[in-house]
């Protein structure tokens, strides 16, 4: 968790300027910055710092002393320190590393899709065409649709081996319709959630995209870029950043995708679809092996506070480079 | 890349194209809601659209508990974490301190902490302190999650404030609370108010601890909605009207936010 503090330039670019750049506008509050009269006014922060980091410390300290503890709520009384057991457990578990390797295939692939898709969608999109407001509204549309929704209505009324739409347009074509939930468990997965990141990334990365000086790609076509040429030496570095924080966002939420997974496959054929947030419910919530369970709550804390240290790094590094300029 | 006044024709099309293909399944769900059962399972267009399954869902599920239990942890999870975020907005965007940056990116960097790091002991803390499935409950999560997004947003709103006319007032005498009443209320409003608009799809939207601190009492939409998985998911028609009527409003707010939403969604690093 504390990666992200030793880096200190997202605020800065997010117009949030930093208090040493504000010196010259509230030098008059600088310099009353220690006097007892703005001790109140600082006293309103308290109230979310405060809870903020009693929601951060006291789980995550539970969290870590059930993972060396035996604690399991079918048998409350045999408790007790036993070191590094849960992990060894957790880790010989047949579902652990499947579940990692999961885990890591639905972001990768989620993430791909998505910023991928966003970019060419919010470059699309860049341009005129009729009934681009409404066209616009359609793509952000599934963003905005709760999870089990989306999950349910994938796997009923497009994924449905017989009644569904899928297989009514491969029918159509003379094909056989593939039973996707069964077949292709995890693919379907990745398809129902990037059906939900794309937009995301998408309006991400149009809003940034419009930021981009017109005159700067009018002077390129002028210079006889051609457009792929203008895509890549032009709009792709203007979307850098922005793609860094889709990218950054994104896989936050990804870690923990859960709902889709409950609602459609529930981990499964076998461990097929069990990504670590799902393990770590099952182990939990249905076995009610509290210790191992948390052992594993620890693996995705340290996983995401890996993959955050790398992407607050990269972003870092970006947001200089942006400030250079 | 075409000339910025006319597209060629191939791009609308496929704008278009692109547009219709992923807003399919919510076309999907909408046409499918005023289907009968039996007419939800052919992929046809054209039908005598019914009200008749929506009264079903009305009738037979307790449907307006779930969505009543939604309203109350949205709009309370959004009134609690603005009533605590703006004042710290407040005083870190005029009042800041070597450490104010420090302390946004430490807010921020709780967002980073994985839910199911934290499941057990939030799990077993609201087991024992009897709010397993209570409203209050979940609210209470919803604002702690969703504190880090209202003070950043918040901040961002204020800083865009301009200075001159706080310093105007200040020579006028105004105090502190003055100041902020009458003055940063009123001029940060529409930024506060598509604050208030991002929590409440987030909350409305959750699935994490939704599907797992609620069961019956106070199990919002979410919840609601994945009880369709087995083996009543075979009712698409009443599927999709349930679906529908739970995904309709917060589209249509989404719809209305979407350019303040690119800033509460990405901490405010892309306006």
């Amino acid at each position: 968790m504390s990666s992200i503090s030793n880096t200190s330039p997202m605020p800065s670019e997010a117009g949030a300027s930093p208090p040493s750049s504000q010196k010259s506008r509230r030098g008059k509050h600088i310099k009353h910055a220690g006097s007892e009269r703005f001790l109140p006014i600082r006293l309103l922060q308290t109230p979310a710092v405060a809870l903020l980091f009693l929601w951060m410390i006291v789980p995550l300290a539970m969290t870590v002393y059930f993972s060396f503890n035996r604690y399991n709520l079918m048998s409350p009384d045999q408790t007790g320190f036993i070191g590094l057991e849960n992990y060894q457990f957790l880790l010989e578990d047949p579902a652990f590393w499947p579940s990692i390797a999961n885990t890591a295939l639905l972001i990768g692939s989620v993430l791909g899709i998505s910023v991928i898709g966003g970019t060419l969608l919010a470059v699309l999109f860049d341009q005129p065409f009729r009934g681009r407001g409404i066209a616009r509204l359609l793509v952000i549309g599934p963003f905005f649709v709760m999870p089990t929704v989306a999950a349910l209505i994938w796997k009923n009324m497009i994924m449905h081996p017989v009644y569904g739409m899928l297989a009514f347009a491969m029918r159509h074509l003379g094909m056989e319709p593939i039973d996707w939930l069964a077949e292709y468990p995890m693919l379907s997965v990745i398809i129902i959630v990037s059906w939900q990141w794309i937009p995301f990334a998408f309006l991400i990365l149009l809003t940034a995209l419009q930021s981009l000086d017109v005159d700067q790609k009018e002077a390129a076509q002028l210079d006889g870029a051609g457009p792929i040429r203008i895509f890549f030496y032009i709009v792709l570095p203007h979307l850098k950043r922005a793609i860094t924080v889709v990218i950054m966002i994104e896989t936050i939420f990804l870690l923990s995708v859960f709902a889709e997974i409950f609602t459609t496959t529930a981990g499964g054929p076998g461990t097929e679809t069990t990504n670590l947030t799902y393990l770590v419910y099952s182990i939990g919530l249905q076995q009610f092996d509290i210790g191992i369970a948390s052992a594993g709550g620890i693996f995705a804390v340290v996983l995401a506070n890996i993959v955050s240290f790398f992407l607050v790094r990269m972003l870092a590094k970006n947001l200089k480079g942006a400030n250079e300029k | 890349m075409n000339d910025a006044k006319k597209s060629p024709l191939w791009v609308g099309l496929l704008a278009w194209t692109c547009a219709i293909v992923l807003f399919f399944p919510i076309f999907w769900i909408a046409v499918t809601a005023f289907k009968t059962e039996h007419q939800a399972y052919m992929p046809s267009l054209i039908f005598m659209p019914t009200l008749d399954t929506f009264r079903e869902v009305f009738e037979r599920s307790n449907y307006l508990a779930f969505v009543k239990n939604s309203m109350i942890v949205s709009l309370g999870a959004t009134l609690l974490s603005l009533l605590i975020a703006v004042p710290a907005a407040y005083s870190m965007a005029f009042f800041p301190t070597g450490r104010t940056q420090k302390l946004l990116l430490w807010m921020l960097s709780t967002k980073m902490m994985p839910a199911v790091g934290v499941l057990v002991p939030i799990y077993l803390l609201a087991k024992n302190s009897g709010m397993l499935d209570s409203v209050t409950g979940l609210t209470l999560i919803y604002t702690l999650i969703n504190l880090p997004i209202a003070v950043w947003m918040a901040f961002t709103y204020f800083n865009d404030v301009p200075k001159e006319i706080l310093e105007a007032a200040r020579i006028d005498g105004a105090n502190a609370w003055q100041e902020m009443l009458y003055l940063l209320l009123p001029t940060a409003m529409p930024g506060l108010a598509s604050t208030a608009l991002l929590l409440i799809i987030l909350s409305w939207n959750e699935a994490f601890w939704s599907l797992n601190l609620t069961s019956v009492d106070a199990a919002p939409l979410t919840v609601f909605i994945a009880s369709y998985s087995n083996p009543e998911g075979l009712f698409w028609a009443k599927l999709s009207a349930a679906s529908l009527l739970a995904i309709a409003p917060i589209m249509a707010l989404g719809w209305l936010a979407q350019k303040q939403l690119v800033r509460g969604l990405t901490f405010g690093a892309v306006k």
